[in-house]
């Protein structure tokens, strides 16, 4: 009898914990900061692989790619 | 390094829309979204020229400016990126935007406005690089790779150019200080100019008038 009043308690104890949450109110609408990004952070480009953090690497890849876009360099002309 | 910039010559687009084809390949964007487009101003005048165009990734950018939730950033290299999850799809940015550049998929069966796409210069965005979630939401981001915008780099005549604007300032002088002014080795005037007058000097054939509001 007493084992079964414990349960009971039990269950009305986690019954109103259950109930309780549901009042809880979390806010849903984010607070904007006028102005100001508020997205997730991205990462550098160079972060990740093949670059590995090494932007100086990274750069010159680029200017070198963006040399053969220059057809004059490219012909030798 | 500089800012990111695109860069297109007039004097050298042929109107191929390989841009657009390459930017719509290389981040499979939906029917209905360009991200790139190729404007041609007096179309079928002799004289024709014409400039592809995306996002121009503004120092001072409008769209960010008038994002009511701010979803707008820009990298260190100069590129305006935003974040789709904060993107309400209001619309402002395209109404601040000079060049048309964002862009508004249609989301559901009612066409209701999706959030706003755009050229991303091929960096992504606010996920992690390279990864599935970044394609989907924003395509691939070659920058990450090493690689450059991918309609500059498909282009056949090299009119478009994309990379450190410093790069690109020194090729496109290059270039105006080899050919000469504009006209003498590319463009309508080589195509189509007469052997008797000088390259660029030349007079429009009179024609019919183009029609208010030609096709751009």
């Amino acid at each position: 009898m007493i084992g079964l009043t414990r349960i009971a308690a039990a269950a009305f104890g986690a019954m109103a914990a259950l109930m309780l949450a549901g009042c809880g109110e979390r806010p849903q609408v984010s607070e904007y900061k006028q102005g100001k990004y508020q997205g997730k952070k991205d990462e550098t480009p160079y972060a990740g692989a093949p670059f590995n953090g090494n932007r100086d690497q990274w750069e010159r890849d680029l200017r070198t790619r963006a040399q053969h876009q220059n057809e004059y360099k490219r012909t030798g002309g | 390094m500089a800012r990111m910039k695109f860069l297109c010559d007039a004097e050298r687009c042929i109107e191929c829309n390989g841009c657009v084809t390459a930017c719509k390949q290389e981040h499979e964007i939906p029917w209905g979204v360009n991200r790139r487009r190729v404007v041609t101003i007096n179309d079928g005048v002799p004289g024709e020229r014409s400039i592809s165009v995306a996002c121009m990734h503004c120092s001072d950018a409008p769209c960010m400016a008038v994002c009511p939730v701010d979803c707008f950033y820009r990298t260190e290299e100069g590129v305006v990126l935003h974040d789709k999850d904060l993107c309400i799809g209001c619309g402002y940015c395209f109404y601040a935007c000079p060049f048309g550049a964002p862009q508004f998929p249609q989301a559901g069966a009612f066409g209701v406005r999706g959030k706003m796409d755009k050229c991303t210069f091929c960096a992504g965005g606010p996920e992690k690089d390279t990864s599935e979630a970044e394609f989907k939401k924003y395509g691939r981001n070659r920058l990450a790779e090493g690689k450059l915008p991918a309609c500059a780099e498909m282009c056949s005549t090299k009119a478009l150019l994309g990379g450190d604007g410093d790069v690109l300032a020194d090729i496109y002088r290059t270039r105006v200080t080899t050919r000469g002014k504009a006209g003498d080795v590319w463009g309508w005037a080589t195509a189509y100019g007469r052997p008797d007058q000088k390259p660029g000097s030349q007079q429009p054939v009179p024609g019919p008038a183009p029609a208010p509001g030609g096709k751009s």
